[in-house]
């Protein structure tokens, strides 16, 4: 791209492309916040009314909300932490040289393959149903009562299959990561009396550093979406003690119809979404400068 | 202190043995430097005496105490390798601190002994930055100074100078010599390059495929190599060899004459110049068609004017030739 004459034509060859991403993206935002000021519900047929932030003011005072605000939080966070810490434990230990690397490589990624729903519905049947599920069995076997993880814990159980769906991520980027370190800077710490913990804390974990925003920024954009894990185990229940807010703008448009409040949920998500984002930016994104 | 002393040091990968048991001693204060062909074991016989690999058998010892189940923490040595192995993320103050902070050293001393390194090494401008920021001269020098920081018992290098360009290899070199003449420790040092041997070195180890072939200083293996090998390996151009009747003629199985040793302008071998090379202080002539080897390497002083295809008379002078017998071994 060094002439002016080769940029120029670079721009024209892009164009299409950037025109048609645009339209893909600005079409449907544009459609949302227009809806988002109407009154529009289907189950009420006839003139769909200009209301301004009327669906916001309903949105927004809606009970509801505050717990799934608070959820979608406690979702990413937990998740976040889960997946980061225990990827970064997997990425150190499959480091190791050791018999069988490849095939437990492969076991450890696997889950990552496995839909969400079908995920969900396996923890939810196999592993956490108080009756059938394995959990309950180890409980029996040990004379425990047996726990019921997703009408006692709804939250915790979701962030636990969603951490399990998304630790293979994790492992995968920060064990990449982990075998770019060049191993004479280990061998260096090595000679200067750096402790196993030391190599780790003071040259692994920070050569690192790139590879854990990569991971924390590319899981919030999915985990802040979360839908079908909660809609196959909980439907956000109970009560709304497992409700996020991608699930309470489907409750809204889905199930109650109403397409306008759903659009000033999505309109709410969006804009919460990037507060989230400038956060983490702001938090973390040093880390991404060469 | 640091005299260092291998036993019977033997090293095998698996099968493979990379070096048969070897025996040596290096003494206190002293420069010795392994030089050899890539993949002789130079590097791993370094990496032994560092504690980074285990030996198969053996005994390496350390002004006398027993260090083959040292980690290599506890050798008192550092280690200077050949890709800096500077730590990115850390200043040039921090990197230099590192083994320091390890040792648990107070935050005064840490600092007396950092500035004092950077004072020795020119980094003081340098300090605050990173790796990254650095050239290859600075960061060599920042590797080096990460090791005198902690006033080890001997410096290893490992092939430090094969990433800096030819100049500054040549400065570098002279920096090295001159960190020896005032520390006065112990340094072994790895190089595949045999000049960098001869300039640098007190005592030089020369391995083939996990051999010592000849231990001695420079101008010993200079002047009297043990075989062929080192007579070859050591000096630039390397030494013709000669063999067939020539050899047969001086009683030896070859003999190899060192280009600079060889006389122009008259004498019984007759040939025609090939390559010319003039280096000003010296012209470097590739003589073929002198039916005593395929090509000989002659070292002229000063300016000397053959053109390609001229005919040229060399005499060798007869008290510097030298003889090997069939097993390549020096007939004295």
């Amino acid at each position: 791209m060094a002439t002016q004459h080769s940029r120029a034509a670079a721009r024209f060859m892009i164009a299409p492309s950037v025109v048609l991403l645009l339209a893909w993206m600005l079409i449907p935002l544009g459609m949302t916040i227009w809806f988002s000021l109407l009154r529009y519900n289907l189950l009420m047929p006839g003139e769909n009314p200009f209301v301004g932030f009327e669906n916001y003011s309903y949105f927004l005072s809606d009970p509801a909300f505050q717990t799934a605000v608070i959820n979608t939080l406690l979702l990413v966070g937990g998740v976040l932490l889960i997946t980061v810490c225990g990827g970064i434990g997997l990425a150190v230990l499959l480091d190791q040289p050791m018999w069988g690397t490849g095939i437990v490589r492969i076991m450890v990624i696997s889950p990552f393959f496995v839909m969400p729903t079908v995920s969900a519905l396996v923890w939810k049947n196999m592993f956490m149903n108080p009756v059938n599920g394995l959990f309950a069995y180890v409980a029996d076997v040990l004379g425990l009562p047996a726990y019921d993880f997703l009408t006692a814990a709804p939250l915790a159980s979701i962030i636990g299959i969603v951490s399990w769906q998304w630790l293979p991520f994790a492992t995968l980027i920060l064990l990449t990561a982990m075998q770019s370190l060049d191993s004479e800077q280990l061998e260096a710490a090595e000679m200067d009396g750096a402790s196993s913990w030391s190599r780790f804390y003071y040259i692994k974990l920070p050569h690192l550093a790139r590879a854990i925003t990569v991971v924390i920024l590319i899981q919030t954009i999915f985990l802040l979406s979360i839908f079908a894990e909660i809609y196959v185990t909980t439907a956000g229940g109970p009560g709304n003690a497992s409700i996020n807010l991608t699930y309470l703008v489907f409750q809204e448009s889905l199930q109650r119809y109403d397409v306008g409040t759903a659009s000033a949920g999505g309109v709410v998500a969006i804009i919460l979404a990037n507060i989230v984002a400038i956060f983490l930016m702001r938090m973390i994104g040093k880390n991404l400068d060469a | 202190m640091g005299r260092i002393t291998l036993e019977k040091v033997q090293k095998k990968f698996g099968e493979t043995e990379v070096i048969p048991p070897l025996d040596l001693t290096i003494e206190d204060g002293e420069f010795v430097v392994f030089v050899g062909p890539s993949g002789c074991g130079k590097s791993t016989l370094l990496r032994l005496i560092a504690g980074l690999e285990d030996v198969s058998g053996g005994d390496i010892k350390i002004d006398g105490t027993p260090a083959t189940d040292l980690p290599p923490a506890k050798r008192r040595l550092a280690m200077v390798f050949q890709s800096y192995a500077l730590y990115p993320h850390m200043t040039v103050r921090k990197n230099i601190a590192f083994p320091l902070k390890m040792a648990g050293m107070d935050e005064a001393e840490k600092t007396r002994r950092v500035e004092r390194a950077a004072e020795v090494l020119n980094l003081t401008n340098f300090l605050d930055r990173r790796p990254g920021q650095l050239s290859g001269g600075q960061r060599q020098r920042v590797a080096i100074g990460r090791a005198i920081v902690r006033e080890p018992a001997a410096f290893l290098f490992d092939e430090p100078l094969s990433n800096l360009d030819a100049a500054l290899r040549v400065g570098m070199r002279l920096e090295i010599s001159e960190l020896h003449e005032r520390l006065k420790t112990t340094m072994i040092y790895v190089t595949h390059d045999q000049v960098e041997a001869m300039t640098m070195a007190d005592k030089i180890v020369v391995l083939r495929a996990g051999h010592i072939e000849q231990v001695g200083s420079p101008l010993d293996l200079y002047r009297t190599p043990r075989n062929r090998f080192v007579a070859e390996f050591i000096g630039s151009p390397k030494m013709n060899v000669i063999d067939g009747e020539e050899a047969a003629h001086r009683d030896a199985h070859a003999i190899g004459i060192r280009p600079e040793h060889i006389d122009v302008g008259e004498g019984q071998w007759e040939g025609r110049v090939g390559v010319s090379e003039h280096l000003g202080s010296d012209t470097l002539f590739h003589v073929h068609d002198t039916g005593l080897a395929d090509v000989i390497t002659v070292r002229a002083p000063g300016e000397v004017n053959y053109k390609s295809g001229d005919a040229i008379r060399l005499s060798p002078q007869t008290d510097k030739i030298h003889r090997f017998d069939d097993k390549g071994l020096r007939i004295a």
